[in-house]
Formats: structure tokens, sequence, C-alpha cells
């Protein structure tokens, strides 16, 4: 059965920015996709010896080795500076140095970035532009550097890293998959802070420059070489007389020292011959009318996507701005400048912090699990079943895929091919791998093999009397280890499990639509669930490439008890006359990624109306909204959403456009009620639709359900979609003030009642204003 | 390969002696030169009458014949039965080609060692054909699938609107690929890759590529190179002698730039082997019946081994894991092999990675390394790299020369072996 959520891939994040410039088409790519970037570090005072840097002179070529002590990667921390500075010095004063060659002695990381610990250590806008100016010094230094300095990159290459071999003379990467380029300072609500903003349009050209800042993506080295970021490509080793890893490095060092030297004699040169479409970019770029037209189209675009919610990426345009159109000097000043204000903007300090709730979740905290899951079946093949597959059988576990008819599970199974085979059609994977991927996935139609399971998670329909018949049948046929995991979104496991055995071994496991693209898992326990039970799903979703929160059993869990009122709300705004397409608006001005009737219909309108029974059911009148029967109508006749073209919207393939269901209006007009004055402004109605979603969620951690404010975070902005420069309704009740929440809500529950009224936990804290989730 | 005298021999009780009569090949030809108009079967029916000449033996004798072949041209796929229809071979004997990448041959010769072995026949021809002069260019996967419907259409106006269908990217032609299937890497990209994980320096390669291409010189001169046929090339002349060896000087060879991975490579012309046309075939028979129809056989066939490994970070070092497994079998050290002829494909590579107990343990599972192979009595007449590597003919041409080398020589065992794409090799002792 089909999740709560289910955005389409485009809508997920309001703050990438897509920029078509002269045919280049770049992908929108969610940036909660992606890996991380910057790692926290502990704060290191002055220490005499160098421990970060070390330097050894190969013939006529210093090789600087960077290692961060404490760290499986590097960053730019105050220690790492000083020490580079002092090496810098000394192999500027030894004569017989002719060149140099930069390089890390991590596997996998070049620079991942600046410590973000010493942004977040500091407390004003004027602190963090010394910083930056300190950067931007730092590399100036090495860009006028009297010998050539050649960067070797292999692994991470990120934010300070790159702005630091931006500054080098020549760049050399390898092939390798872990070797990134990237300016991720967008998505921490910052931006390239060391002279990025200025280096990167000349290196790159005025276009692919927006493009890699205001994207802030991961760019592979050999795109990067396309793009003009690097010189030279170095393909990576197999075993040989050492391990894989270890001689690639060194094979990297060994050319890297080769061009340095080739520099020197000038062999090699330090200018690539350029194209002629190149040369017609430059020339067009030259133009101060094509370049003002530039900043206008792309300032647009960025308007466009974040409604002006997020702040960095204007900030990038106007620094990128300033440095072309008022001189370098301008252009560092800018930047530093505007590093030091974002810095201390609400909404980087939300995305910062949903950035470490994200390497939180990424971990296991209830320890290694006795037996790791090998054998996975799944059941039911539909959109769920079949999507959970695709993340699982890629990462070496063994997949059955069990569905009740052969239409299901071969349009299961097609679905997971589908989605390998686009990766192969992106080359990020290659056909054979695809092929032996799908060789760990076995589709059937009967319990054969199931002797070898380690884990079950069914997928069937949200049904508890056929949840209970499946796991009866489960049980006949798996070993006693075998975990049961249950994909409901809203049944409690407790009633699923009490058809079990084995209720030590009967966990939710709650993920989102579509299976491949929404990062999160909503992990339930039960008070029977064995904690090795719950170390094994969450070691298993964390091998799916999860980010996973884990909650106390109750009816809808955390996210689609957050949600369902929202949607009450949203039923009962429609029923007061509000125009879908202006409440969409309303909503995605607000910050959300997709409008709330169009996420009404992408979740189904009949999911809808049973969670909706359900929570009323659970909860009563307090998760009342709109009327059940606007709902139960529109089912049916057949009005189910998105997935039947037709729910509030009528839905055409190839057409972009939407347009009202006029029987859809037709409906609400006939539950028309009509809409009390004094709470139905436009920013009402917004705060009508998001307190109650904000109150349900603080109700979750007063009741246990949530362990701590920052999973209910996490798993707002990662499995709902609440507005993520907000950072989650936690961090927006502390941004927002408890009690300015409450004053809304009182005006609201004078006129709907119970619905509105605020938790213990929110009145606690809008009584005292010292009281916050986050210190 | 084991000569008849013997201070020990390898022959296992219940296993049927195998001999090798005799070894020949057409000269190996750099593509594009005197065997332009020849296709694969006339390069291999010239080595299959050469042989059948040299040994005299009737062509009715011949129970099977199996050929080794890379790319095929597509008009003969079965190239070995072309080939003998050709030679005049009666049409009642059966043939059969295999493929195994550059160890074509060598498979060839295994299988008939196979056939005779398992009593199925007892005179097999052998051998491996490749011609690079002419190769099957294809048209492109959609404008094929077009002309494919444009037969089924039936009416006018359906071929029109297939015809209509046509872009001019559909006449892009398809060349064969010499990239890896599973890896798309081509195989120079891979062994420079090798060469650099296994640190080979430049120089070593350089220095390796003078040695095959002075020897081989030497041997030619020497009138060593026995095996080599003359073939009558129509409106050509006669052809007896291999056309690539270019024996220069080292400082030559310094001045070549890499071919595969630039600028920082280090394979170049002289270090990779040159695109060849030739053929080769040899003739095994049960001892029994060598003795019989009266030939003094040169050498047993003892023991095989076909390996494989990871297609795109090992894929030449099967000689690497070959050599101690077939040494095992047959219950010899690398010590007693008087003779090695190993194909020049990435062979430095292999040396470091016997010598390496790191490889040997976290590669090959084994406990210590292989050992230093001798230089000193590796091709000692040439290799691929001088010689020329016609793919499919190259197992054959190995086994002759350590057949003839033992023979010269004096010596008793000989250890042949190769790698190939998809990362398999083949042993013969």
């Amino acid at each position: 059965m089909d999740k709560i959520v289910s955005y389409r891939h485009k809508s997920i994040s309001p703050i990438i920015i897509c920029l078509h410039y002269s045919g280049s088409l770049n992908r929108i790519k969610p940036w909660f996709l992606r890996g991380c970037l910057l790692k926290l570090l502990p704060f290191f005072f002055l220490e005499a010896f160098r421990s970060h840097v070390s330097y050894e002179v190969k013939d006529d070529v210093a090789v600087i080795r960077i290692n961060n002590p404490d760290s499986k990667v590097n960053t730019l921390s105050i220690p790492m500076q000083r020490e580079m500075a002092e090496v810098m010095n000394e192999v500027w004063a030894n004569g017989a140095v002719k060149s140099v060659v930069l390089i890390s002695s991590k596997p996998g990381c070049f620079i991942a970035g600046a410590d973000i610990n010493m942004i977040q250590a500091c407390r004003s806008a004027e602190e963090v532009t010394a910083l930056s100016q300190e950067g931007q010094k730092m590399f100036e230094k090495i860009e006028k550097s009297p010998i050539p300095i050649v960067a070797a990159i292999n692994g991470s290459c990120l934010g300070g890293g790159l702005e630091f071999a931006l500054a080098c003379q020549y760049r050399v990467a390898t092939k390798s998959r872990k070797t990134v380029l990237g300016t991720p300072e967008v998505m921490l609500g910052l931006l390239p802070g060391a002279g990025g903003t200025q280096r990167l349009p000349k290196m790159v050209g005025l276009p692919s420059a927006f493009d890699v800042m205001l994207t802030g993506r991961n760019i592979r080295a050999d795109k990067a070489k396309k793009m003009g970021l690097v010189h030279q490509l170095v393909d990576p080793l197999g075993p040989g007389l050492k391990d894989s890893d270890v001689r690639t490095v060194e094979y990297l060092e060994e050319v890297a020292v080769g061009f340095a030297k080739g520099i020197v004699n000038k062999s090699i040169p330090l200018t690539k011959r350029k194209g002629i479409m190149q040369k017609l970019q430059d020339y067009a770029m030259g133009i101060p009318f094509v370049r003002q037209q530039i900043y206008k189209t792309v300032t647009k675009r960025v308007m466009n996507q974040t409604k002006g919610l997020y702040p960095a990426p204007l900030k990038i345009i106007e620094c990128v701005k300033a440095g072309l159109e008022k001189g370098s000097e301008a252009g560092y000043l800018e930047e530093s400048q505007n590093f030091g204000k974002l810095a201390m903007t609400p909404e980087s300090k939300a995305l910062v912090g949903l950035y470490q709730g994200q390497v939180a979740c990424k971990k296991n905290r209830f320890g290694t699990p006795e037996r790791e899951v090998k054998n996975l079946a799944i059941l039911g093949a539909g959109l769920m079943g079949a999507g959970i597959a695709q993340v699982t059988v890629d990462k070496g576990v063994n997949v059955i895929l069990k569905d009740t008819a052969t239409e299901g599970l071969s349009r299961g199974q097609d679905q997971v091919y589908k989605g390998f085979n686009a990766k192969v059609k992106k080359k990020s994977i290659t056909s054979f791998e695809r092929d032996t991927t799908m060789s760990c996935l076995t589709g059937q139609l009967d319990y054969s093999g199931f002797e070898r399971v380690d884990m079950v998670i069914e997928a069937v329909f949200e049904d508890l009397s056929i949840k209970h018949k499946v796991l009866k049948e489960v049980e006949a046929v798996t070993p006693p280890h075998c975990i049961f995991a249950t994909n409901t979104s809203g049944l409690p496991i407790k009633d699923i499990a009490a058809a079990s055995k084995r209720p030590e071994n009967v966990i939710g496991m709650h993920y989102f639509s579509p299976v491949d693209k929404m990062q999160l898992l909503e992990i339930i326990t039960t008070d029977k669930t064995s904690k090795d039970t719950t170390a094994s799903a969450v070691a298993l979703g964390l091998k799916q490439g999860k980010i996973i929160i884990v909650v106390k059993d109750g009816p809808g869990f955390y996210t689609t008890r957050c949600l369902s009122p929202m949607l009450a709300e949203l039923l009962r705004l429609l029923q007061e006359g509000v125009e879908p397409k202006k409440l969409d608006l309303l909503t995605t001005s607000f910050g959300l990624p997709v409008g709330a009737v169009i996420l009404a219909d992408e979740v189904g309108i009949d999911v809808a109306a049973h969670v909706g029974k359900t929570m009323t059911k659970a909860f009563g009148s307090r998760l009342d909204g709109g009327n059940i029967e606007v709902v139960t109508t529109m089912v049916e006749k057949g009005f189910t959403g998105r997935k039947a073209g037709k729910g509030f919207y009528i839905y055409e393939k190839g057409s972009k456009s939407r347009n009202i269901n006029p029987a859809a209006e037709e409906i609400l007009k006939k539950f028309k009620l009509s809409a009390p004055p004094s709470v139905s402004s436009d920013s009402d109605v917004q705060y009508r639709l998001v307190s109650r979603f904000v109150n349900e969620a603080l109700l979750c951690l007063q009741e246990g359900i949530l362990s701590n404010p920052m999973e209910g975070d996490i798993g707002a902005v990662f499995g709902l979609g609440f507005p993520p420069f907000l950072g989650g309704p936690f961090r927006f009740v502390d941004a927002f003030g408890a009690d300015k929440l409450v004053q809304k809500m009182k005006k609201y529950e004078e006129v709907y009642g119970n619905q509105f009224t605020a938790c213990q936990l929110l009145q606690d804290h809008a009584k005292d204003s010292s009281k916050k989730f986050y210190k | 390969l084991v000569q008849t005298k013997s201070k020990k021999t390898l022959a296992k009780p219940g296993v049927k002696n195998i001999v090798l009569v005799e070894g020949v090949r057409t000269p190996f030809l750099l593509s594009g030169t005197i065997y332009n108009d020849f296709m694969a079967h006339d390069l291999a029916r010239a080595a299959l009458l050469g042989l059948l000449n040299k040994t005299s033996l009737p062509k009715d004798a011949v129970d099977y014949i199996v050929y080794g072949t890379v790319i095929q041209e597509v008009k003969t796929s079965n190239v070995a039965r072309e080939a003998a229809l050709g030679a005049g071979i009666s049409e009642k004997i059966p043939a059969h080609t295999v493929t195994m990448a550059c160890i074509s041959a060598n498979q060839a010769i295994t299988t008939a060692v196979g056939l005779i072995a398992a009593g199925q026949c007892d005179v097999v021809v052998a051998g491996g054909v490749e011609t690079m002069s002419d190769m099957p260019i294809r048209h492109s996967r959609k404008m094929r699938k077009t002309m494919l419907t444009l037969n089924k259409a039936k009416t006018l106006s359906q071929r029109l609107t297939l015809l209509s269908k046509i872009r001019l990217g559909y006449l892009t032609p398809e060349l064969p690929a010499l990239t890896e299937f599973s890896t798309n890497e081509t195989m120079g990209h891979s062994a420079d890759r090798l060469t650099a994980a296994f640190g080979v320096s430049r120089r070593e390669q350089d220095e390796f590529a003078f040695r095959s291409h002075s020897l081989a010189k030497k041997a030619q001169d020497a009138g060593l190179l026995s095996d080599v046929l003359s073939v009558n090339v129509p409106g050509k002349g006669i052809v007896s002698k291999d056309n690539g060896i270019r024996p220069s000087s080292m400082e030559q060879l310094e001045k070549l730039k890499p071919v595969f991975i630039k600028p920082h490579g280090t394979i170049t012309p002289a270090s990779s082997s040159f695109l060849t046309d030739g053929a080769s075939a040899v003739l095994l028979m049960s001892e029994e019946k060598a003795l019989a129809m009266g030939y003094k056989p040169k050498a047993y066939l003892r023991d095989f081994v076909f390996v494989s490994q990871d297609p795109k970070d090992q894929l030449l070092l099967g000689p690497s894991y070959a050599t101690p497994e077939v040494l095992e079998k047959s219950g010899i050290t690398l010590d007693d092999i008087d003779v090695f002829e190993f194909h020049e494909g990435q062979i430095l590579a292999n040396l470091k990675a016997m010598d390496s107990d790191w490889f040997a343990q976290t590669c090959m599972g084994r406990k210590s390394k292989v050992g230093v192979l001798p230089i000193e009595k590796l091709n000692l007449w040439g290799g691929s790299l001088s010689l020329g590597h016609p793919f499919g003919a190259t197992g054959a041409r190995l086994v002759t020369a350590a057949v003839n080398r033992l023979k010269k020589e004096g010596g008793q065992y000989a250890l042949v072996a190769a790698c190939a794409a998809g990362g398999q090799v083949v042993f013969d002792l």
C-alpha cells in the first residue's frame, strides 16, 4: 500500500536552483539526498609540533601532505590552517624547491570543507567575516605563489577544500568514485567564503559557476575535467604490490610530481587551449549586457524556487556580481561580509542543525545486531515493496520479492529494473553492475526459500486481518530468528504483533514513497520489540542509505500523526471556500516543497480518508477538521488523487499544467462552510495548518512517542517536507516563540475548539521563554 | 610440454599420452600490409595446408579440426570449417571454432587434448587465426532494427514511413570493440593501470621491448623460427618472414609517447603489441597413433589450467594465478622448468606479481609468493611484442615455440602462459 507522502522527485527541495543557460540542462537534485560534507571536529588548541600537515622534498618538488590525526576526514580547522601557513612559508623560503604538490594522506578525502564548529563557535557576523578574510588571504598567497602548486585530489574535495584547490596553479584528480568536487555551503545556508565566489566564475564561466554554487551538488571527476575544474585525471589502480587505495594515492602523487616538474620545465602548459564554444562563451560573457541578463535570469529562478525564503543563493549571486562588475577587491569584501551575515541567519542555523541531525540519524544507537541481514524477503511488489527491494538489492543483500499475482510481481520487478537502468543511463553504474545487482533479486509467488530469510518486510494492503494472515503464514515458514517488519503507515504495530508467536521479533519500518528518493525511515518499536530486533532494523535501514528515526508505537506513530490534523484542517479550509490553487500557493510560500492540496492528491484521497478515520477513532474530536464525508464522496466517485488521474485536480499524462477538477469543486460546494472572517486571512490559513502540525509534533514528544526533538525535526523535514529553512517543528517553536504560537492558537481555539488547544509542552514553553528545545 | 627423454616422467596412470607432432604458423604480418586482401579463413587454410605438407599427413587421416579466433568474420563464423573445406580436407571431417580472447588458440589446443583423452579422436589439428586487416564493421543498432523491420513491411507506404524515420545518426558505423564488454575499458588502458599498480616503470618496459625485438631479430637471422611457413599471397609474391620485428635503440624507444593513458601513462607503441594478421596450427595425436603412423613426436602435453579474475583490475594477471596452480598439479617447481614461453601482454606486471608475498596472500589466497621467474629462460626467440599478436593465433605459436626451444636447448619441461581479455589464462605443460 502506498505511503502517506509521495512527492514527485522534482518538488522535494525548494533550495535547489536549476540553471538553464545556453542549453546546459542541470538536473535538480534534492540536497538531502546527498552525502556528508563537513564533519564535526573537536576543537584543538595550538600545539608546538605539527600534527596536521607535513612535507618532504622529492628532487626539487615539495610534497605537502594533509592528515588530520583525529578524524577520518580532513577539515580546514584552525590548527590545520596554522600549520599549513607555516609549511608554506618554509617551502617558499627553501630555494631548492621549484614546485609543490599538495596531497591528502586520507583515503577517500582530500579536504571535506571548513570546520563547522569553528563557524558555530563565532558569536557575531564580524567574527565569521574575520574567519573568511583569513581564509581569503591564505588562498591569495597560494594563488600568487612564486612556484607552481599542484593539488592532487583523491576523495571528497568540498567547500573550503575545493576553494583551496582552486587557488592552486594546477589540479589533478583521480577518477575514483569517491572523488567529488563541489561547494555544498548553500545547503547549510552559507556561501563559499574563501574566494570561491570569485575564482569559480573565472575558472568555469558564469553559468557553470552559478550552477555549482547554487545547487551545491557533487561533481564527479570526469565532469569536473569537462567543466575545466581540474586539468588532468588519474585512473584508480587495482591491487598490485599494495592495497588498491594506498597504491592509487601513491600513483596520484607520482603523477602529480611529474606534472609539477613538467610545469617548471614548461613541457606542461598551465592554460588549456580553448575550444570554439568556450571562446564564444567567453566573448559573450565579456558583454556587460549579457552578464546583466544572466544575473536577472538566475535571480528569477532562485526566487521561483526558494520563494525568497533562503537568503544564501541570493547572496551568492551578489558576491559573484560584485566581483565581476566592481573588481575583485570589492568582490572579496562582499564575499567575506555576506559570509558573516549568513552564518548568523536563523535559516543557516536551522540548516546546520538539520545537517547535524542527519549525521546523528545515520548512526545505530542500538549497537551492532547479533546477525546481519543477508537474505531479505519483501511481501507485496507494489510501489513500496518494489521500492524497498530497489534500495536493498544493490547493498549485497539477497532479496526475495513476493506477490500474490504475476501481473503485480512483474510490474514490481520492472520498477526495480527501471530504477537501475536509469542509473546506467546516467552512467553512475555500468550495465553489468545493473545485471549483477538484478541477479540478487528473486521474484516469486510462493514462500519457497523463506527458510533462509533473516528478515521479512511486509508491504501488503493496509488491513489488519490481511496483515495477521501474512504474519502467520510467514512465521510458519521462516526460521525462529527471522524478524517481521511491517511497513504500515498507520496501523499500531502492537495490534499487528498480537497475532505473532514471536512478538519480540516484530517491528514497524515505515518507508516513504518513492522509496528510492525519500531519505527518511521511521522505525517503530512496541514494548515487546527486542533491542536486537531494533538494532537489526536500523542496521538494514542504514545500509539502504536511510536517515532513521526510532519512535514508540501508537496510532500514526510520529509522521502520520503530525500530517493527519494538517490534512483535516486542509479539508476544512477547502470547505470554507479557499481555492485549491490559492491554498497551494499559501503553503508553498510558507516553504512546503509542494502545495498541501497537491500533497493530498499525491498521498491519495482514499488513503487520507482511511488514515483520517483511524486517527479520529484513536484520538477523538481533537483530530477532526473538515467533514470526512467530503473525501468519502470523492472516493466513491473515483477521485482518489493523482494515481486515478483525478483528485482535487485533474492530471493528464504529458501535461504539466493542472486544472481544477470541477466535479470535486461541486462536492466541496455541497459541503460548503462559511469562513469565519476573524481566522481566515492568508496568514491565518497558513498558521491554522502549521500550528496543528507543530502542536501534534510536540504532543508526540510529550507522550514519549519521540525520544528527542532532533528526531522530530528530522522526521518532519525529511519525511513530510516541513520547510528545511525552519529546521523542523521544534526548531520552529524555538525561533518563532512558543508564546506567539500559543496566542495564535488561542484565537483559533475560540472558533474551532479543542483541535487548537495547545499541548502542555507547548504551554510550558510559552510560559517560560528560557525553555528551548535547542540550546 | 615435456620432452620425451626424461629424468622424471609426468605421465599419469590411466591417462592417455598426448603428443605434439608438429607446429607451424604463417608469417605474422602487420595488419594492413601484405595480407590486406586475405580473409581469416584464407590465413587459416594456409596454416592448415602448411602443417599437412610439413608432416606429409594424408588429408583423410585427420579426425577433427579446432580453431580459435577472436573477432569473427560474420560470413565465416565457423572459420575452422571453412579453412578445412578450402584445404581440401574431406567434408566428412567435422570442425569447430572456439573463442576465448587472446587464448583462443590455447583453448583450441586443450579442446583437442580433451577429444583425444576422451578417446573421441586420435588425430586432431588445432590452431588459431586472426586478421585485423579486415573486420566486420556494422550498421548501428537503430539502423539494423529499421532494416530488419523493413523486411517485414508489406506495403509501399509502410516502407516509406520506416525509411522516413532514418536519421543521419543511424548511419554511424559500429566498430568491433576492443574494450572489455563488462567494464567498457580498453585493454591498453587496463594494462597501463596494471603496470602502475605494480610499479613497473617506463624504463623497465622499454628495456623489455628492446629485449623482445633484439631476441626475435637474432632468432630470425639464425633461422631458429623454423615454424614459420612460406605463404604465397596471390599478386604479392611469397612471404616467409615476420615483418614486425624492428630492433631499434633505447634512445628511440624513450622518445615514444604513451598511447593509452595520456600524457602520464607508461605504455608506448613499443611496449604494446601491434595489430597483427596471422594463423597457426599444431598437429596433436595420441602417442600410440603417432608411433603407429611412424611419427617422432616432439613433446608430450601434460597439464593445463584456466583461471579467471576480476576483469577490471586484474585483467591481465592470469599467468600469475595459473603458474603455481599448474606446477602443483604436475608436482614440479618453477626451478624444474627449462623453457618459459609467456605471452608478452603485461608480462612485467606478472613477474612482479609472482614475486610479491603481499599479492600472493591478499589476492591469490596463497601462503607465499610464487617466486622469481628466471628471465634467462623466458621468450628467448622473441615474443608477442616483436613477433606480433594475432589474437586468435598466438596460443599455438607459444606452444610450438616452447617445443622447438626444448629441442634446441635440450631441456625437459616447458611452461606456456598467456593472459586474455576476460581475465583468463591457459597453461600447458
